[in-house]
């Protein structure tokens, strides 16, 4: 992984083309932040915004700066030095290829060796439920197959330091795991979510209305708290849903 | 003047990505002209004309599209000219994908749609192996690993273009667009094709309409490859 860099998000206009309010939000490495807001607010265009290090250049007129500067032609469009990773909501494969050669190709792209579709597959396999196979065409995964097959792809082949997550939770895969794997070790994690427990696993987030962001909120110790007890809620969910789709009868509550 | 010819499969977003990079190209100072050619219909022009610049449109009707469009390279750009423009785009609509109506001394664009799959930039040809910038469009549809992929099957059969990621929703890809335009050379006397066109003289062309094998005339190419000149 290349070297760990601070992100400096610096604010642009709001969808009627006043300044939004945040002017500039620092991320360290390390940190989970979340972006929320109502749907059509606008998260997805600041998650578009660093996917493509914008530089006053696009419609909201928001610069990103990687340790507190401009970064270079190369680094933005060239997989090879990409410094940001993306998981987007599409939950479809629209490529005419099967998995493996799929995966090799997109190792070559960002110049790591090709033997990475095993490891990607396998990792995959350990947050859905039908396993892929590497001769399986792209076009026939499921929603949740293609949804870990991006997560685990992104781990280890793009394996970039800034990570950017939109809507995990609708994806019908582990999503706190997948969460933890993305993560990895001192990146930065940027996750747009309606989710409440996302949302307070994040170290702080941004609420954005009308194109704008509007407030930056801690999470607080009190919401910390809440945070455990929905991952006690969340993982019973999941053990029902498993005990469901084994086919067994549900016994008695946990 | 400089010329810009901006090619693509249908459908692939050229028209609203150009728009896009009109805009920006006005913004900062030039005169740009547009000119689109299409096969049978067209309105694209009515969009252009929302932004106060110079357009004409050429219909090429029976004649091949990117023939009309080499064929009227000149009288566009005079036309252009004399509209007091420094930029000429022109939008084709080539269609075989055997020829590219790309001059040499002009700023060769052409526009895919990365939702047609990575095996596209393999079928394209010349259209996009002789671009000197290859735009990349409705990237937001797939994931980041198929845009990552797309780009280096474009980079494959193109090793030396730019490949520049756009959309023509938001604009995205525009203002860098614009930048190569800028940057572009102006176009001179004696402009040559870059790419050779197809040997052939067809006998669909001059109205032959049967299909049995004898009345074909031309370079003619069987199933299994054979190709020869069959006629007078």
């Amino acid at each position: 992984m290349n070297k760990k860099p601070i992100l400096t998000i610096l604010g642009g206009v709001d969808k009627d083309g006043v300044p939004e309010p945040i002017r500039s939000v620092e991320v360290s490495p390390g940190e989970i932040l979340g972006i929320v807001g109502p749907t059509g607010s606008g998260k997805s265009t600041l998650i578009a915004d660093i996917e493509q290090l914008a530089q006053g250049d696009t419609a909201t007129g928001r610069t990103i700066l990687i340790d507190g500067v401009k970064p270079d032609a190369c680094t933005r469009v060239d997989p090879r030095k990409k410094l940001v990773s993306q998981l987007s909501q599409n939950m479809h494969f629209l490529a005419d290829m099967n998995v493996e050669d799929f995966l090799q190709m997109h190792a070559r792209s960002r110049g790591k060796a090709e033997c990475l579709s095993e490891k990607v597959i396998e990792l995959a396999n350990t947050l859905t439920g039908e396993p892929i196979a590497p001769h399986c065409p792209l076009t026939v995964l499921s929603g949740g197959q293609s949804r870990s097959l991006m997560t685990a792809d992104i781990a280890v082949i793009s394996d970039s330091p800034v990570v950017l997550i939109d809507e995990i939770e609708n994806a019908g895969i582990k999503k706190q795991e997948a969460l933890e794997l993305l993560a990895g070790e001192g990146k930065i994690v940027i996750v747009v979510t309606h989710d409440p427990m996302l949302a307070l696993m994040a170290a702080r987030r941004i609420v954005i209305r009308n194109g704008a962001m509007t407030n930056i909120i801690t999470t607080s110790a009190n919401e910390q708290h809440v945070c455990n007890k929905i991952v006690e809620v969340d993982n019973w969910l999941m053990s029902l849903r498993e005990t469901i789709r084994r086919g067994d009868i549900v016994e008695d509550m946990a | 003047m400089k010329l810009v010819v901006l090619a693509g499969t249908q459908g692939s977003g050229k028209t609203s990505v150009l728009l896009h990079v009109i805009k920006v190209l006005v913004r900062d100072g030039n005169k740009p002209a547009v000119v689109k050619v299409d096969c049978l219909w067209t309105d694209d022009d009515q969009r252009f004309d929302r932004l106060n610049i110079p357009v004409r449109v050429g219909l090429a009707r029976d004649m091949c599209p990117d023939h009309f469009t080499i064929y009227n390279t000149e009288e566009m750009l005079k036309w252009a000219e004399a509209e007091g423009a420094d930029v000429l785009l022109n939008e084709t609509a080539g269609l075989c994908l055997r020829c590219a109506p790309y001059p040499d001394k002009c700023l060769a664009i052409c526009v895919i749609d990365v939702t047609t799959g990575p095996n596209t930039p393999l079928k394209v040809g010349p259209l996009l192996t002789t671009a000197d910038i290859v735009v990349m469009t409705k990237g937001d549809i797939v994931s980041q690993a198929e845009r990552e992929v797309f780009r280096e099957r474009v980079l494959d059969v193109n090793p030396d273009c730019m490949v520049v990621e756009a959309n023509g929703l938001t604009g995205k890809g525009a203002s860098e667009i614009a930048e190569l335009i800028e940057a572009g050379m102006n176009v001179c006397d004696n402009i040559v094709l870059r790419h050779t066109p197809p040997l052939a003289i067809c006998s669909l062309c001059t109205g032959e309409t049967r299909i049995a094998r004898k009345h074909h005339m031309g370079v003619l190419r069987q199933m299994d490859g054979f190709t020869e000149y069959r006629g007078e």
